[in-house]
């Protein structure tokens, strides 16, 4: 029988790089061995990919993208379609859990320093994937067309009506109507469930293709590939699989545990990843009492709310989206801001163990205030933490050069 | 072949005017693509004015209309709410004379409106588009004791006078829009279209 297998095997072989593939990316990959906690995050993603596009797939066989029959087609998958609560919660489960690893994924690249070179093509395609699941999120957002869905929509489309000039040409580009309407329904369902799921799909396979090219790194910062034994193998590398596979497989019980709590016990998370207001028909003549977006948009959202001063003969609200906008794309330059010569947290010194500190407070600060109505004093707030948010990148070049760094050890610490 | 049949500046010539023939024939193929973005004709047809009867609206209450998909708002304002404009110091607003804001000529005043008594307004805030609460009571808690009545947007916090002028320092730039509008007798009265010709 194996013989059997084998010669199937390699009969595929002939034809096509099977065992190729397979050794250069699993069997042969050499993962540093001193991966932790930190590492689940991005084979995580990926399951939660594959979760989305399968429950996504289910759930598109009876909704109806349809400004009239959204909302109800919704409330039909959750009341009479056989299991279609438990394959709409674990979808909307999935959108906000994509963004609780994805957050993860991005702040252990901080800590030890993954975007340092030789890494920036990864850390910049990981972005654009950010970028991408971000739009795909919103555009998915608006499909239930309950009243979050339709504001929600209503608010971030005139973000760009904002750019001088073609602003309000573009909003009503991107909207196909004056205001949001069944065409943006439409047009969104078709760039949420085909466009961008292939795009996202597309820059995941060229974001682990350009890091298998220059290998993972490690919370020591240290590069495995200057050791090597006989065999040319990394000292301080251990073959992906079966290794990595068998505890990123340890790792993905335990978050499918806490992702079936979610979906079985608290899919609306008390009105975090799923809104109250959503459970109400779009109404386009009234705005809900209190709309905020969704828990992964609010630090952005804070940041565009803390602009309130005209400056510059540019109105506040321009710069309000200027600011939301670079406040995801100061990200981009962190291969280039960062110059301390070490990669990881472990050996650096006091000045950015701080900033970085400050940053994380100051993101979850602002993501906190964005849940909440603004009043003079979460204003207040918000503006000071919306003012350290941009220093830590803009005097990272500075601190980072400062920064008093400890020895590099030449080999992995376990 | 051998190497010295190969004219490499031909080549390089062909392969150049192949990627600029190419290159103009896909930036014409995305023309359709790109347009069919735009507002459809049918979207465009649903604007027709609309009427707005106000022969029930009671002093200090606002009745909604919907005008080209948005609310459009007509609120009748009591003496003491239009004494209240008057009240405000010039860099409370933004834009206290309505000068950088869009209306028609005959709402540029003080009152911003044809008829003092009656306000109409599109009921969506300059910022992003949320349509904001109406909250007339002077001193409202929700909004702030130096409140004196008006609309507050609950989105980003901006506020706006009972003539729709936006206070200073909240994010939203410009009075609210007052659409085209005239009366057509004392109770009723069409919103898109005025004096001139439909809007």
């Amino acid at each position: 029988m194996s013989n059997k297998l084998t010669a199937l095997r390699d009969w595929v072989d002939d034809r096509f790089p099977l065992m190729t593939l397979w050794n250069d990316h699993l069997a042969k990959y050499y993962a540093p061995k001193n991966f932790n906690f930190w590492y689940y995050f991005g084979a995580l993603s990926l399951v939660v990919f594959v979760i989305q596009i399968l429950t996504g797939i289910w759930l598109v066989m009876n909704y109806k993208p349809d400004a009239t029959l959204a909302f109800g087609s919704v409330e039909y998958i959750m009341r009479d379609v056989d299991w279609g609560w438990l394959i709409r919660y674990m979808h909307s489960t999935g959108a906000s859990m994509f963004f609780v690893v994805i957050y993860l994924h991005m702040m252990r690249a901080l800590l030890y320093g993954s975007y340092k070179q030789p890494r920036e093509l990864v850390w910049i395609l990981g972005m654009c994937l950010y970028l991408a699941l971000m739009a795909e999120a919103f555009m998915g957002y608006l499909l239930p067309w309950g009243q979050m869905s339709f504001w929600g929509a209503q608010v971030i489309i005139s973000l760009f009506g904002a750019i001088p000039v073609i602003g309000g040409t573009l909003a009503e580009w991107i909207r196909g109507d004056y205001v949001v309407s069944d065409i943006t329904l439409n047009r969104f369902f078709s760039l949420h469930v085909i466009a961008l799921p292939f795009a996202i799909a597309g820059l995941v396979f060229l974001h682990i293709i350009a890091l298998h090219e220059v290998g993972s790194n490690n919370p020591d910062g240290v590069d495995i590939k200057k050791k090597k034994d006989a065999d040319g193998k990394p000292l301080d590398g251990i073959p992906f699989h079966p290794y990595y596979t068998v505890k990123d497989l340890v790792g993905l019980t335990v978050f499918l545990m806490i992702f079936s709590a979610v979906v079985f016990f608290g899919p609306e998370m008390g009105g975090y990843f799923l809104e109250a207001n959503n459970f109400i028909p779009a109404n386009p003549m009234s705005t809900p009492q209190h709309i905020a977006p969704v828990w992964y948009f609010t630090p952005y959202y804070s940041i565009l709310r803390a602009n309130t001063i005209n400056f510059l003969w540019i109105d506040a609200k321009v710069w309000g989206v200027v600011f939301m906008g670079l406040g995801v794309l100061s990200f981009f330059f962190l291969p280039w801001l960062d110059r301390s010569p070490v990669k990881s947290i472990r050996y650096r010194g006091v000045l950015y163990k701080g900033a970085l500190s400050i940053f994380v407070v100051c993101f979850l600060i602002l993501g906190y205030l964005g849940l909440l109505p603004p009043t003079e004093g979460r204003t207040l707030v918000a503006q000071i933490c919306t003012v350290t948010y941009f220093l830590f990148f803009l005097l990272m070049p500075i601190y980072t050069k400062l920064d008093k760094t400890k020895p590099v050890p030449e080999r992995v610490t376990m | 072949m051998s190497d010295d049949a190969v004219d490499p500046r031909r080549r390089r010539f062909l392969t150049g005017t192949t990627v600029v023939i190419g290159g103009i024939g896909a930036a014409f193929t995305a023309v359709p693509f790109l347009s069919s973005f735009q507002p459809s004709a049918k979207a465009k047809a649903i604007g027709a004015p609309v009427e707005v009867d106000i022969s029930k609206l009671e002093p200090g209450q606002r009745v909604v209309q919907k005008w080209r998909g948005k609310p459009v708002w007509v609120v009748r304002r009591t003496p003491e709410m239009l004494e209240n404009l008057k009240s405000f110091d010039a860099s409370a607003l933004r834009d206290p004379k309505s000068e950088k804001s869009e209306q028609p000529e005959y709402a540029k005043n003080d009152w911003r409106s044809d008829k003092p008594e009656y306000l109409v307004l599109v009921g969506i805030c300059t910022h992003l588009g949320c349509s904001p609460s109406f909250i007339p009571e002077a001193g409202a808690p929700e909004v702030g004791a130096t409140w004196k009545g008006g609309f507050f947007c609950p989105c980003h916090g901006s506020k706006f006078d009972l003539a729709g002028r936006v206070y200073a320092g909240v994010p939203a730039p410009s009075n609210m829009v007052v659409p085209p509008y005239r009366f057509l007798t004392d109770t009723k009265l069409i919103v898109g279209e005025d004096k001139g010709a439909a809007a």
